[in-house]
């Protein structure tokens, strides 16, 4: 059948708006955004575009030009860096890529030495926090509803101070003059003050204590979904306490401890603030290093690419975190 | 708790006096119009953003600055000359005032981060010390671009009884108490720290071995290095705000540091009551002298307001004020009379003719010197 052309409706000048809308609905039928609102897919879209708008604008966007930056040279100007294109006549641009402060990190010991001394410090401050977070962890798991609540508030009550007041308490405490020497001298321990300050210890000190919620939290969040009658048949079966931990709860729990490590372990890398405040300037971890670069060098392509480098050496450890987790989705379905 | 937190709070709680005191200047400003003051030449917004030195003005002056003046001051201070680089190479930091030390100011002015003062907006400019101003000269030819406010040097600051307990014949009027193993090593427990400024340090370490201190050969930097390395393990730490507290407290008993932070740490000693008895010396062997100095970023947004600010801090009543209370010496030669004695006649601010001939200004280092003098001052710091 030969389609008939649809009589035009008339244009109204006056009032048009709606009358426009009229047309456009006989014509065609409802827009296709009422048929996205009947399934709810704008809203869903909109649900995941504050995630993204966020991610390209706080991370993709500085990282772009962090990366920029790495491949520029130093000059003494504002900015302190040239700049990477610059248009020589109306039609070419001159494009300088300086791929010099890569291979400078290579040339010199100080860049590896200090990426393994960072990897090191991170390692040793995440056993320690696995080793006192598994614990509490299990025991908050194992407490009743209420007094569970209880002790989750107490872990993240101090979180509603500053970080950083918290990094300066351990001053006040770790010092020579500090509470704790004072306390040990007059209990009559120690004659003379112990040098806690500007040590490896206090920075482990330091990092142990921070990080250690983002430790807990994930191990409870693991350790509160196990089903503890798995226990009971293994007590019933003549299984020891330790070895019914050893081969149902902490098999169990990795996906947690993994989680946990992750999260002490990344930020502990790049970590700045408790080595500086309480560490000695012998320790050398790779934020001192680009800060150095970026304030005492006046260096910022090196320190660019400094931040790169660091950037991929996490990029590892989070993706295993991806897999492990996509895993760990895929087995719950 | 330590020096930069309470100077954090202190800068804070300054601001939060400011932003209190901004309402009395304002109603204040028309009764100073009324008594001759009409004629300040200010910008339409009433507001001027200054970032100094923490702990480096009398507290009662920028109070006073904003009564007669009736323009509002947020004061803002830093502890390193390297933090206020970044922020002035970054460009639009908002500040109308910044005050760097003479050799950064020497590199921000060739990356064209000031603009020249038009010296006839600064009257008191004319009560400036002619010997200081030249000296800045070295760093900001024909001063175009900057006014010194004051001066100091980096020395030796000790704990007098604990240092003569360490050991009774110390010779606390020479750098040997820093880079003389034999002598540093006695001091190791009771608390040794450096200033964490490579150009400064690395210059007095060849004064100490008579050479030039801003020197640039590698063989000198080399030298300086050795003798840095050598003395590493009786250093605690190296840190140029901390020690102002520590030794007060007597947590430090020898520190290379700044004078009037010395002073002023001397002074908090004293306070305190706790019988901790502070000092300072320049070294007879001699040392360096650093001038921090007010200029005005190209940006700034409130020129006619720096321009007053700078002149206020300039008038010598003012420029008194700030001496007495901060210990460094003031550029201001009319301020002379006014200020105390003990201060004057401190020969650690007010150096003898004799040892100003021995005071060198630290010149600012080309680009390939500055990362080798880091690289040396890491591997130092980090003792390998």
């Amino acid at each position: 059948m030969a389609r008939r052309p649809l009589p035009q409706p008339p244009v109204r000048l006056v009032g048009g708006r709606l009358g426009l809308w009229w047309q456009l609905f006989f014509r065609f039928g409802p827009p296709r955004w009422t048929l996205y609102m009947r399934h709810n897919w704008a809203g869903k879209r909109l649900v995941i575009a504050v995630p993204y708008v966020w991610l390209l604008l706080f991370f993709l966007i500085p990282f772009i030009i962090v990366f920029k930056i790495s491949f520029s040279e130093v000059r003494l100007a504002m900015p302190p860096y040239a700049p990477l294109w610059e248009w020589v006549s109306e039609r070419a641009v001159d494009v300088r890529l300086n791929f010099g402060n890569y291979l400078f990190l290579l040339t010199d010991d100080l860049y590896v030495s200090a990426y393994l001394y960072s990897l090191k410090v991170a390692a040793i401050s995440t056993l320690f926090c696995l080793l006192i977070a598994y614990p509490m962890a299990y025991g908050i798991a194992r407490s009743s509803p209420a007094t569970r609540n209880l002790y989750l508030m107490l872990i993240i009550l101090p979180f509603w101070t500053s970080f950083l007041l918290r990094v300066y308490a351990w001053i006040g405490l770790l010092q020579n003059n500090g509470v704790i020497n004072k306390v040990l001298m007059a209990i009559g321990i120690i004659d003379e003050p112990i040098t806690m300050m500007q040590t490896d210890f206090a920075v482990f000190i330091g990092i142990v204590y921070s990080y250690l919620p983002f430790m807990i939290l994930p191990l409870y969040s693991n350790l509160e979904k196990h089903d503890f009658t798995l226990l009971e048949a293994a007590a019933d079966l003549g299984a020891s306490p330790i070895k019914s931990f050893l081969r149902i709860t902490l098999p169990l729990s990795v996906p947690g401890i993994v989680a946990g490590s992750l999260l002490v372990f990344i930020p502990a890398v790049g970590e700045y603030v408790i080595p500086s405040l309480l560490g000695s300037t012998d320790q050398l971890m790779i934020g001192r290093v680009l800060s150095d670069e970026f304030f005492a060098n006046r260096d910022w392509p090196v320190a660019s690419a400094v931040a790169i480098a660091m950037l991929l050496l996490l990029m590892v450890p989070i993706m295993i975190f991806q897999r492990y987790q996509a895993r760990e989705l895929a087995g719950a379905k | 708790m330590s020096t930069s937190l309470r100077l954090l709070m202190l800068g804070a709680t300054a601001a939060l006096l400011v932003s209190c005191g901004g309402k009395p200047a304002g109603e204040a400003a028309p009764a100073a119009d009324a008594t001759g003051a009409a004629a300040l030449d200010t910008d339409a917004e009433k507001v001027v953003n200054v970032y100094n030195w923490s702990d480096y003005v009398d507290p009662t002056v920028i109070p006073d600055f904003e009564k007669e003046t009736g323009i509002k001051v947020n004061y803002d201070v830093f502890d390193s000359n390297e933090v206020l680089e970044t922020k002035l190479l970054s460009g639009n930091t908002g500040y109308d005032v910044v005050v760097p030390s003479a050799s950064f100011l020497e590199r921000q002015i060739k990356a064209g981060v000031f603009m020249t003062l038009d010296k006839s907006k600064i009257p008191n400019l004319a009560n400036a010390d002619p010997v200081i101003t030249e000296r800045v000269a070295l760093h900001d030819p024909g001063n175009e671009h900057s006014v010194n406010y004051m001066w100091g040097t980096s020395g030796v600051g000790y704990n007098v009884d604990k240092v003569k307990a360490a050991m009774p014949d110390a010779p606390v009027d020479s750098w040997r108490m820093f880079y003389d193993p034999a002598v540093v090593s006695k001091f190791k427990d009771c608390g040794v720290t450096l200033l964490d400024a490579p150009s400064e340090v690395v210059g007095t370490v060849l004064i100490y071995l008579g050479r030039d201190a801003n020197s640039e050969k590698p063989e000198d930097l080399k030298a300086a290095e050795d003798v840095l390395m050598k003395i590493r393990p009786y250093v605690r730490y190296v840190n140029s705000s901390k020690y102002i507290e520590d030794l007060a407290n007597g947590e430090i008993c020898l520190a290379l540091g700044w004078s009037g932070d010395v002073l002023q740490s001397r002074d908090r000693a004293e306070e305190a009551g706790k019988g901790i008895t502070i000092s300072y010396h320049i070294p007879k062997e001699g040392a360096i002298a650093f001038f921090d100095n007010f200029a005005i970023p190209k940006d700034a947004k409130h020129v006619k307001n720096a321009y007053l600010f700078i002149d206020y801090m300039m008038r010598p009543d003012v420029a008194a004020k700030n001496t007495n209370y901060v210990n460094f010496a003031s550029n201001n030669a009319a301020a002379l009379p006014m200020i105390d004695d003990e201060v004057k006649n401190d020969e650690s601010i007010y150096p003898t003719p004799e040892v100003m001939a021995k005071i060198v200004p630290d010149l600012a280092e080309s680009p390939e010197f500055t990362r080798q003098l880091t690289r040396s001052w890491t591997r130092f710091k980090t003792g390998r």
